[in-house]
């Protein structure tokens, strides 16, 4: 739909003339054939029909939505649409004073939210009094379709089988390769362990120049940094290499940018390899800390059949946990248990079986994406809080979870 | 000490390690101790070598307070702590990278980070650099020694582990994903000896123009609502933080809830 907003002055003119032959027909046609709820009368007063306003509900009483969606009349509800949906403002930067380059982690090929918060960093550098652009460096295939909108004018991406997995010593030779090509004014690296944090030290020390590392704020030329194990605040002036904490700067919401591809610097130096991936490690479940436990079977009071629980366990390939019944009762280790006098967990998936969930056991669930209770009472605030609750015996869905993975793993090995 | 179960390489010669080791400070008291990550570095150190070829060295100021958190290594079972002489607010690489070529150990430990001054988590990137060794960080355990390589698992996040295979000689960084170290003995730790060494100094300039006050607490970082009217504006600030009411199964048999579960599972992709 276009934007300009086309007026009609004869139409608008019938529509507010009430004697009009023509009125109904018009005011049926702006309001797309419902009823009309407001106009503007002969004497440019609105009038209003209160029978017209709202919609009949799914149990047949009326509804009035205040927010207009529903009552507006079609040429407004456009109008509020749009206005609704803050339209960002487009920026192109064709010749800028200089580059900001970051180097984003993008893990699975996605701007984490620490990328957008050093982007936003990036962003303040870049908009002074000269105008510059940001250079986003990446690795590895990019699945990321809002670049713009995260602040990034220009991409340069580094595809291929040598960057993939672990390989410092090619991305260190990218990075030179990059810093030849365009001379960034400042490089700006996520201070994120085993991403940033160590390629940005890499590239520093190899560049012989002093980073400033866990950067959190940059203002007048100065940052201001932790240090000494995040006990002290260091103020000194921004240096050209810089590892940014998260949260050191807003992520960009108000304008969307370019994010044009530009090829990267051809003919690379070959870099010697003295680190070689031999792939990632398969980890036993049971032996992952629990805090850091991508998934957790969590058992409560409600189990009775312990071996069936461990069976799961290994079956699923969960890391087990327990409430403090579960381990006050003896049944699981004192280091298994979850919540506010155990352990604080982060799991993406938390399945707790037979937990009713007491309070300070969903404190220590809060930062878990995803929680499946089972449990027999359909009351309980585990089920309240659950994504997904299936109110049943635990042992009889357990045992039948097992028999599904098993039967899916035997028709695979059966394929194969 | 049994020698049967330290990793030696082929050739019998005896693997020589390094590890760099720094005064820490406890995040509650204050006071001095031995820092955590070198601690468990010098625990890996002790597995993969006897504690003979195990050297240990400190670059920094002598002070009664330092000299007790030095002594927390040498209650791990070492003989004795090479420490070269620096004043407070000196640049320690150029010692170390001396120290390291005249010492020409094989792989080089230390923690991924200081616990005092600035901490930056520099000085291993710098002396690989300088030295032109091999550099991994977060390691997690060492599988294999052979003469030019060695094989390491490498620590990711969530537990997760990568194999590695490392040309030596190398520095290796650790933090929290190698194992804990073992305690500090009080007798070894009274009967270890501090070998005071002399070195060259070389005054870091660039830290003197910075300011140091204890760390201010980071703002929250605030949700901003950005809403056209003020109907969405409220509905943004009442909204409850969790509670979105998932999907509740009731009445159902045990093969259709397991099913549900095991859907969801398969989704969110943590079934292997």
């Amino acid at each position: 739909m276009s934007e300009i907003v086309r007026r009609d002055p004869r139409t608008e003119w019938i529509a507010r003339n009430r004697l009009h032959p023509e009125h109904e027909a018009v005011l049926a046609r702006l309001n797309g054939g419902a009823e009309v709820a407001q106009w503007m009368g002969p004497n440019g007063i609105i009038r209003r029909n209160p029978h017209a306003v709202g919609f009949i509900g799914p149990n047949g009483i009326r509804r009035i939505d205040r927010s207009g969606a529903q009552t507006a009349n079609a040429a407004g509800s456009a109008r509020r649409e749009a206005a609704a949906a803050p339209a960002r403002r487009r920026v192109q930067i064709d010749n800028p004073a200089f580059i900001i380059a970051v180097v984003a982690d993008m893990p699975g090929g996605r701007l984490s939210a620490h990328d957008r918060d050093v982007l936003g960093l990036a962003r303040q550098l870049a908009d002074g009094a000269e105008q510059g652009a940001v250079l986003l460096v990446s690795f590895g295939e990019s699945r990321e379709d809002a670049l713009g909108e995260a602040g990034v004018d220009r991409v340069v991406n580094f595809a291929g089988e040598s960057f993939d997995g672990y390989a410092p010593e090619q991305r260190l030779n990218a990075l030179g390769g990059i810093e030849r090509q365009h001379e960034p004014r400042h490089w700006l690296f996520p201070d994120s362990p085993l991403g940033g944090a160590e390629l940005g030290r890499r590239f520093a020390a190899r560049r012989g120049e002093r980073p400033a590392t866990q950067v959190w704020q940059i203002a007048d030329g100065q940052c201001i940094a932790r240090g000494a194990a995040g006990t002290v605040d260091i103020t000194r002036a921004l240096p050209r290499i810089v590892l940014a904490l998260p949260e050191c700067a807003e992520p960009v919401s108000e304008t969307v940018h370019a994010a044009e591809s530009i090829a990267p610097p051809a003919a690379l130096p070959q870099a010697l390899r003295r680190i070689e991936d031999l792939g990632a490690v398969a980890v036993d479940p049971a032996g992952v800390a629990l805090a850091e436990a991508e998934f957790i079977l969590s058992a409560g009071n409600g189990i009775r059949d312990w071996d069936g629980f461990h069976r799961a366990a290994a079956v699923l390939g969960a890391t087990e946990g327990a409430s403090r019944v579960a381990v006050d009762n003896g049944f699981m280790p004192r280091h298994r248990q979850v919540g506010a006098t155990g352990t604080w967990v982060t799991a993406r998936v938390y399945l707790a079986v037979g937990i009713s969930g007491a309070i300070q056991h969903l404190q220590g669930i809060q930062q878990c994406d995803k929680v499946v209770a089972i449990n027999t009472d359909p009351g309980c605030d585990m089920v309240k809080r659950a994504d997904l609750a299936v109110i049943a015996d635990s042992s009889a869905v357990l045992a039948a979870l097992v028999e599904r993975v098993e039967g899916v793993r035997k028709e695979q090995r059966n394929a194969a | 000490m049994q020698r049967d179960d330290k990793v030696m390489p082929p050739d019998g010669r005896p693997l020589k390690v390094a590890a760099l080791v720094s005064v820490g400070r406890h995040p509650v008291t204050g006071r001095t101790r031995r820092a955590e990550y070198d601690a468990r570095a010098v625990e890996i150190g002790l597995s993969l070598a006897a504690p003979e070829d195990l050297s240990l060295v400190h670059a920094g100021d002598s002070s009664p307070e330092s000299e007790a958190a030095l002594r927390g290594y040498l209650g791990m079972g070492i003989g004795a702590i090479d420490v070269l002489q620096q004043p407070a607010g000196s640049d320690i690489v150029p010692a170390l990278e001396a120290w390291l070529r005249a010492a020409a150990p094989r792989l080089v430990l230390c923690g991924a980070r200081g616990e005092t001054g600035e901490g930056s988590g520099l000085v291993p990137f710098l002396l690989a650099e300088r030295l032109g060794w091999s550099l991994v960080s977060g390691l997690a355990a060492v599988e294999s020694v052979d003469r030019d390589t060695m094989t390491v698992l490498q620590a990711l996040p969530r537990g997760q582990r990568r194999r590695l295979k490392v040309r030596l000689p190398a520095v290796v960084t650790v933090d929290a994903a190698a194992q804990p170290a073992r305690q500090s003995a009080f007798g070894p730790a009274r009967r270890g000896e501090l070998r005071q060494l002399a070195s060259g100094m070389t005054p870091d300039g660039l830290a003197l123009e910075w300011t140091v006050a204890p760390a201010r607490k980071r703002p929250k970082r605030l949700k901003i609502v950005k809403a056209s009217s003020a109907r969405d504006r409220f509905k943004a600030a009442a909204a409850k933080a969790e509670g979105s009411g998932g999907q509740v199964l009731t009445g159902v048999s045990a093969q259709q809830g397991a099913e549900a579960i095991l859907k969801l599972l398969r989704e969110e992709g943590v079934l292997r």
